[in-house]
């Protein structure tokens, strides 16, 4: 197949999914358990990513700022800008890709080859809808607040490295975050995230949801799945960047 | 009732489904029967809507479903039970979820009223005691009884079956299709069973259609399978001297005539 059938596919899809649900209370207990599955599930590996990226961050920048004429400072703008406009909602949403996008193929993929799909669809009930909108505004609502969480604890994790590493002070890295500061960040940052919650979510539910064959198909599927996803993120990073800053 | 002519349906070069018609009826068991590959499976999938038949037309008591707008037939759908090959069972739910799922989707009963129908349908399928389990906890005839409960759930005006005997030992193949046929005339549901299972066909067989390359080669019941000159089918059915001779007793049976070995 090519990228334009699969295009098409896609578009499909996700027009066929915009209908009114049969039964609006089965259809928010689905939302509800995405929302859990997405967010909740997701929050200890968004946590360890973001804490030791700031971190990493806190050290490196430090490493490279041998000038005695920059502040100390500065580590701590350059920590929250780089945290904040590419770490957390880039670097988090690869992470994503890969743990919630490899999920909900393999979900879909299994629903698929195992004949649950079809049980719905035999039952009356519009599978897109049921199965990838949820999924979808599930991503679209709790991804976003990932990314801010792996804002805060980012920066946190620098400030933490910064002073055990005696790289700088903790009043100082205060102060430094104060500095400069543009909220125009934050709402690219968000703009990133809503855009790539959208790519993590539906490129996965289509690729589940379109299997055919076994095992070894649900398996491929997946891993397709997350390579694109990831190399969408990218291409719409850079797309962002280049519209927006 | 549910009428379809000349269905045809093609992969590519493949032709699955040649110029296909026949009736099922309602209040009776009707069989497609055939070797893997005759085009059974395509063509119940065809009369559900899983696949769009590129001829030919199909219609549900008088109306017909191939005209019909997506909205219609998602109604219609609810009318239609099915039980999957392979059970398709909902993972995540336990069986009471399973058969809960279409009463939640569908009706506004209350808590107690969905209560008392799953528990209706489980002591109808003998499986009382496994409500909070999960599919993956359970055997594959059990599996089997979840996803006929689950198919009868709302009443059902037509209910397809797809290999519903595949995997199962003989004892439960033949419990299923007790209840199978029981459900059949109780709730005068038009029944379409996909099966290889010959004691299936000589037992429920109340209306078959033998498809062969995906034609129609013979249609009759488990009476007239018996009589049968079509060498094709004989071959079919009769695969084995065991097979043979049960035909042969069975015979002389209808002929009243009583066999020497029973002497």
């Amino acid at each position: 197949m090519n990228f334009i059938t699969h295009l098409g596919r896609y578009s499909l899809m996700l027009k066929g999914m915009i209908a009114k649900p049969e039964n609006a209370k089965v259809y928010w207990k689905e939302f509800m358990q995405q929302c859990n599955d997405i967010g909740i599930g997701s929050i200890g590996i968004v946590s360890i990513v973001s804490i030791f990226m700031g971190a990493v961050s806190a050290v490196q920048t430090a490493y490279q700022l041998t000038s005695p004429l920059i502040p100390k400072s500065t580590i701590a703008q350059i920590v929250r800008d780089t945290v904040i406009l590419e770490f957390s909602p880039t670097l988090v949403c690869i992470v994503l890709a890969g743990v919630v996008g490899s999920k909900i193929a393999s979900e879909l993929g299994n629903m698929r080859v195992s004949e649950q799909i079809d049980a719905l669809e035999i039952m009356g009930i519009n599978t897109k809808t049921y199965l990838v909108m949820p999924k979808i505004g599930a991503a679209l609502i709790m991804i976003p607040w990932l990314v801010i969480i792996s804002m805060v604890l980012g920066i946190l994790g620098g400030r933490l490295a910064g002073n055990a590493s005696g790289i700088l002070s903790n009043d100082t890295f205060d102060r430094g975050l104060m500095e400069n500061f543009t909220t125009f960040n934050v709402w690219f940052a968000l703009i990133k995230a809503y855009t790539f919650a959208f790519i993590i979510s539906s490129i996965p539910a289509y690729y589940g949801y379109h299997v055919t064959g076994g095992a070894l198909e649900i398996g491929r599927s997946s891993t397709k799945a997350v390579v694109v996803s990831c190399i969408m993120i990218l291409l719409s990073d850079y797309a962002l960047a280049a519209i927006l800053l | 009732m549910i009428e379809f002519k000349n269905l045809k349906k093609s992969f590519g070069e493949k032709v699955v489904l040649d110029g296909v018609s026949h009736t099922m009826e309602s209040g009776k068991t009707n069989l497609i029967i055939g070797t893997s590959g005759s085009g059974k499976t395509v063509l119940q999938k065809c009369l559900v809507g899983l696949f769009e038949p590129d001829e030919g037309e199909i219609i549900y008591d008088g109306k017909s479903f191939t005209d019909m707008t997506q909205e219609e037939r998602t109604i219609l759908r609810r009318e239609i039970g099915m039980l999957f090959q392979g059970s398709a069972l909902f993972d995540s739910m336990t069986v009471e979820e399973n058969i809960k799922f279409p009463l939640n989707m569908f009706t506004k009963d209350t808590g107690s009223q969905k209560r008392k129908r799953i528990n209706e349908v489980l002591d109808r399928v003998n499986l009382k005691d496994a409500n909070k389990k999960f599919p993956s906890e359970i055997s594959g005839g059990m599996k089997k009884r979840v996803g006929i409960a689950r198919a009868i759930v709302l009443n059902p005006k037509y209910l397809f079956c797809d290999e519903p005997n595949s995997g199962l030992d003989p004892v439960t193949s033949m419990v299923i299709d007790k209840l199978i046929k029981d459900l059949t005339i109780e709730y005068n549901i038009t029944t379409i069973i996909n099966t290889h299972d010959m004691n299936s066909v000589m037992e429920i067989g109340d209306n078959i259609l033998y498809m062969v390359q995906g034609k129609k080669e013979w249609t009759g019941n488990s009476k007239d399978i018996i009589f049968s000159d079509n060498k094709q089918l004989n071959e079919f059915i009769f695969a084995s001297q065991f097979l043979q001779d049960a035909k042969n007793m069975r015979m002389m049976e209808a002929k009243g005539e009583v066999p020497e070995e029973v002497k």
